[in-house]
């Protein structure tokens, strides 16, 4: 972590950035590189459900009618996934999901916010894995809630069959069946994914590129490292937007599809 | 990069392909995530919401409450308030139609006693009256009786004056027949 980018600022650089800048060594046992129990990344998913424990147990501990500050940013974060995802789009039955999706919301969020944390600047989202598993669960969910609501052929009647003339159906079915599917839970994992990869991918390009420059034979090039060093804080602060962005996305999206499953019209 | 990688042991990586590894944990930490929010976190929040909304709505709700009371409170005591009115002018017609029989009753019973006591009176004069009238006859008849025994057995012996004077007295006795009371009283009056 913090040694890797000295080492890197000394030595060889290994630019441009590739995937295996992903797959770091464990560090139990240290430096093995095909042991993934424990690495950087599972450390900091640890670490994130830890002290997002912590915050809300300590801050709720004592809930009062007019909060204190702790307590209102927890209520706040809770309200908002409440209020203005779960029941804006779910309706009433969205205070049902208000609990999910705000974990939902809370779990990415805060693994998204390693990638800007200094010295750690890399989210355990740019892991397929963890993208993958929430994704699966709200696919999972959103699946068993329109079974239990419409029961199970009627579900998928109404997810497939959109209202539209017989004849059109046979196109109509198999897109319906792709994009309920397949493409909501890939892209739901896929989004998130690749977005916490690229961030990070960008952030080692202009990091490591400063210090290419900076190693560069040419005089002249140089002073620009100062320039690519100042886009990674730039890029940084994007980060910062895009780590709120995706967390909320993919919440929405989530409450998206319970919604459509438990609409009786399309 | 190839002879790199495979110098430290380690190798070529696919970011899309999941690692299980990361997968087991991943579940693991965010299961035990949505237990800890979902049982110890979430509902209390609710129940503060709820108990939110219930101390305002409450409050309303409780004011108005409050409200109506006062306002039934203050027709009741208006009806109330209507009603001793209407009993009072009710009592007070009552009180001065019975001061009236009163008055009336008296006056007619005060009338008839004041009667009664003069009829009463107007008797026992007339009685008396009568009585005295009576006595005073016989006595008038014995005290003439008597003057005259009297006048009698003295006079004898002036038997020319006593001549005149039974004669005189006589005559008067015989105008007496004609008005018996002043008969009488000249005859005292002669004595």
């Amino acid at each position: 972590m913090i040694g890797q980018s000295v080492v890197l600022a000394e030595g060889e650089v290994p630019f441009p950035p590739s995937v295996e800048d992903f797959f770091l060594p464990a560090i139990y046992p240290w430096g093995e590189h095909n042991s993934y129990w424990i690495t950087k990344f599972t450390v900091l998913v640890w670490l994130g459900v830890a002290l997002t424990i912590v915050f809300f147990l300590v801050t709720y501990r004592n809930p009062k009618l007019v909060p204190t500050k702790g307590q209102w940013i927890a209520e706040s974060i809770y309200g908002f996934v409440r209020n203005n995802i779960a029941v804006d789009m779910i309706g009433h039955r969205g205070v049902a999901f208000a609990p999910y999706l705000t974990t939902l919301f809370v779990f990415i969020f805060v693994n998204n916010l390693w990638q800007i944390i200094p010295f750690v600047q890399i989210s355990p989202m740019a892991h397929i894995a963890f993208p993958a598993i929430l994704a699966i669960i709200s696919y999972v969910m959103f699946i068993w809630v329109g079974i239990r609501h419409h029961g199970f052929a009627k579900f998928f009647k109404h997810s497939l069959m959109p209202p539209a003339p017989w004849f059109m159906q046979p196109l109509l079915i198999p897109i319906e069946l792709f994009s309920t599917f397949i493409a909501r839970p890939v892209s739901l994992a896929l989004r998130l994914f690749a977005n916490l990869f690229a961030g990070h991918i960008i952030l080692l390009v202009f990091t490591l590129g400063g210090f290419v420059l900076l190693n560069a034979d040419s005089f002249f090039l140089k002073p620009i490292s100062v320039l690519s060093w100042a886009v990674s804080i730039a890029i940084t602060f994007l980060e910062a937007l895009v780590i709120v962005l995706q967390a909320y996305i993919f919440t929405v999206l989530s409450a998206s599809y319970v919604q459509g499953a438990l609409a009786d019209e399309h | 990069m190839y002879a790199i990688l495979a110098a430290e042991g380690g190798t070529e990586h696919n970011p899309i392909i999941p690692l299980w590894q990361e997968i087991v944990i991943g579940s693991i930490a965010f299961a035990i995530l949505c237990f800890m929010l979902m049982k110890y976190v979430f509902p209390r929040m609710e129940q503060t919401f709820q108990a939110r909304v219930d101390a305002i709505e409450g409050g309303i709700k409780r004011a108005e409450a409050a409200q109506a009371e006062a306002n039934q409170l203050l027709e009741q005591y208006r009806a109330q308030l209507a009603e001793a009115r209407t009993d009072a002018a009710k009592i007070r017609d009552d009180a001065r139609a019975d001061a009236e029989g009163i008055r009336q009753d008296v006056l007619a019973k005060a009338r008839e006693e004041s009667d009664r006591i003069i009829a009463a009176g107007k008797e026992q004069l007339a009685a008396e009256r009568s009585t005295i009238v009576r006595e005073l006859r016989t006595e008038v008849g014995t005290i003439a009786v008597d003057l005259a025994g009297r006048i009698v057995g003295e006079s004898l012996a002036d038997e020319a004056r006593r001549k005149g004077t039974v004669e005189r007295f006589l005559a008067d006795l015989e105008s007496v027949g004609a008005g018996n009371g002043s008969a009488n009283g000249s005859a005292v009056r002669a004595s």
